[in-house]
């Protein structure tokens, strides 16, 4: 192996250490602050102001915004929390087990609004705001998985232990995950089917379709820095008696 | 501008919509913010009353 390739790894590997984590993620945030004000900003005026009218659902198709983004969210999150749990269970990773659980508040909170504006979309289109069909369902039942998760971790008083019970159900609950995403294929649904990610070609305007990722990329800036500002959190509290945690809380004046 | 808010006729749906989203992820954002601050605060406070101890 060659010298530059193993010093890459070394650094790799401090990066994942605790007190790095926390230094870098502080230096990031601002960053990814700016960078998420200006996508909403951007996104907001591009959907709400110069995209058309849909031919069909007129102004109130404009939920599109939100309601898209949160739902991919709350599935790319859920993807997050599994993996991080895989990690975590695998090579032991703290890093991976704060991840793990700084996501999952994150991930819920993407879910509830997901199925909020879902149907504060679904009432004036389909005359309804809830529907038994299979999309909506398994959506609610990925809010109970994220709640699963939080509750589970919380009441286990070993922090270490508590990761890895969370980390199983969060592994078992991925199952979820295709079933939500091909429930508007497998079963019969008030929803509509997939309009941006159809292999052949998404059948949305231009016009509507650039704002639609301009707010789902603010969507994922905004998912850094919860994810990043919480994982804070996770670290002052597993480390407190730590010499460097000492040294940050004394450092600082008060 | 009234239009503008009046989305259509579709107001009352949009508009709830977009503020329950706003207030969702700000409070996603602040709330673990406020919670390093108090944690922080906290810890500071310990410290103190280690160092109070030792000196004793």
């Amino acid at each position: 192996m060659s010298n530059n390739s193993a010093n890459w790894l070394t650094r790799f590997h401090r990066l994942g250490s605790p007190p790095s984590f926390y230094h870098l993620a502080g230096m990031l945030m601002p960053w990814v602050a700016v960078i998420c004000v200006a996508l909403f900003a951007a996104g907001l005026y591009w959907g709400l102001v110069l995209a058309p009218a849909d031919y069909q659902q007129g102004e109130s198709y404009r939920i599109i915004y939100i309601h898209v983004p949160s739902a991919w969210m709350s599935m790319f999150v859920y993807a997050v929390l599994a993996a991080s749990s895989a990690i975590s269970l695998i090579w032991r990773m703290k890093l991976a087990e704060a991840v793990a659980r700084a996501s999952a508040p994150v991930g819920a909170t993407y879910t509830f609004l997901a199925l909020a504006t879902g149907s504060l979309w679904g009432k004036p289109m389909w005359g309804t705001w809830w529907v038994w069909d299979a999309r909506l369902t398994s959506e609610l039942i990925l809010l109970f998985l994220y709640f699963g998760y939080m509750a589970l971790v919380v009441a286990i008083e070993d922090k270490r232990t508590a990761s890895r019970a969370g980390a199983v159900l969060a592994l078992v609950g991925v199952i979820n995950l295709p079933i939500i995403h091909f429930s508007v294929e497998w079963w019969n649904t008030l929803h509509q089917g997939p309009t941006v990610t159809k292999f052949d070609q998404p059948s949305i305007a231009l016009s509507m379709l650039i704002p639609l990722l301009l707010m789902a990329s603010a969507f994922k800036f905004h998912y850094l820095y919860a994810m990043l500002a919480r994982v804070r959190v996770e670290i002052l509290d597993s480390e407190r008696r730590t010499a460097w945690v000492n040294a940050l809380v004394t450092q600082r004046p008060s | 501008m009234i239009e503008f808010f009046q989305m259509g006729g579709y107001a009352i749906y949009v508009w709830p919509a977009y503020a329950i989203t706003a207030v969702a992820l700000i409070l996603a954002v602040v709330s673990p913010l406020r919670r390093r601050v108090q944690m922080i605060r906290e810890l500071t406070d310990i410290a103190g009353q280690h160092d109070a101890n030792r000196s004793e």
